[in-house]
């Protein structure tokens, strides 16, 4: 009799471990920030880059139908690939603003960036300690998070937007 | 005589620990329970990594505007989900992690006292 129950509890234990295991190699273990789409934008205030008395916060925001805002440095080569579809979003006449948020960057390295590359931006606020970035979740650049007029996110984009997100942008505002 | 001075300056400079302020005690106990996200494996008190140099500030500077442990980690979890945290919340999803410590407690202490109590039995036959 003790030896069955001794058996019973070890193989029951046996079973519980190994569906532990079993759960671990389904989950995903990655980072993501998934969690933030359907959640409000933290309140917040930016100043423009080159003009320190400009400033801009979510109530400005309220007014555009849609807003892109984009994390980007100079020295973020990712950055570079994915502006031309930043350009592309601007110029494509839809209903969307672009913020652009300089992260961790000189004013003079940004500003050339800009001219050497085109500014898709209705405005450029500085973020040079970071931590504004802490407010919208971005934990390493660039990333870009969608929002609509009542300040949801719609979509969150980790790393460089490329043609298929560019797509997925432009189906997501009409 | 010397080495009475010598002893008694080692023995402060031992005591100067206690006298660290509180709100540095409270701010390390923070990034230690905070995960770096871009260098897993890593608490943000551990990482020298720009994200956590970052978060770092902005914990800094919540504890400056007096906001307790709680209100800054739920922050972050609003911000960047459970996942950066390193001590798990208190729900649905984790109520095994949580009660079954217990439960293995009590249960094994069931088994202890019941063969404990076999072996009595049996030495009394």
């Amino acid at each position: 009799m003790k030896i069955s129950f001794t058996k019973i509890i070890i193989l029951s234990f046996a079973i519980f471990i190994l569906g532990i295991f079993w759960q671990g190699l389904k989950t995903n273990k990655n980072y993501d920030t998934k969690n933030l789409v359907g959640s409000k934008i933290s309140n917040f205030q930016l100043s423009e880059i080159n003009n320190h008395q400009q400033y801009i916060s979510e109530e400005n925001l309220k007014k555009n139908n849609y807003t892109l805002i984009n994390f980007f440095a100079s020295w973020c080569a990712p950055c570079r690939t994915e502006h031309k579809y930043l350009l592309n979003l601007s110029n494509s006449k839809k209903e969307i603003k672009i913020i652009g948020i300089n992260f961790k960057d000189k004013k003079i390295n940004a500003n050339n960036f800009l001219s050497e590359l085109g500014n898709p931006y209705d405005f450029v606020g500085k973020d040079i300690d970071g931590k504004t970035s802490i407010l919208f979740g971005i934990y390493g650049i660039p990333e870009s998070i969608l929002i609509n007029n009542e300040l949801i996110v719609i979509k969150k984009i980790i790393g460089p937007i490329d043609e298929i997100q560019f797509n997925e942008i432009l189906k997501l505002i009409q | 005589m010397n080495l009475k001075i010598f002893f008694s300056i080692i023995y402060f400079l031992f005591l100067a620990p206690l006298y660290s302020s509180d709100e540095r005690i409270k701010l390390l106990e923070i990034y230690k329970n905070l995960r770096c996200l871009v260098c897993q494996g890593q608490s943000i008190a551990d990482s020298n990594s720009d994200f956590a140099a970052t978060i770092k500030l902005v914990v800094q500077d919540q504890v400056n505007e007096g906001k307790t442990k709680d209100e800054i980690y739920n922050f972050l979890i609003s911000k960047y989900g459970e996942w950066i945290v390193y001590q798990p919340t208190f729900s649905k999803s984790n109520l095994l992690l949580w009660i079954l410590p217990y439960f293995i407690f009590i249960v094994g202490g069931l088994i202890i006292f019941a063969i404990i109590r076999k072996s009595k039995h049996n030495k009394a036959n």
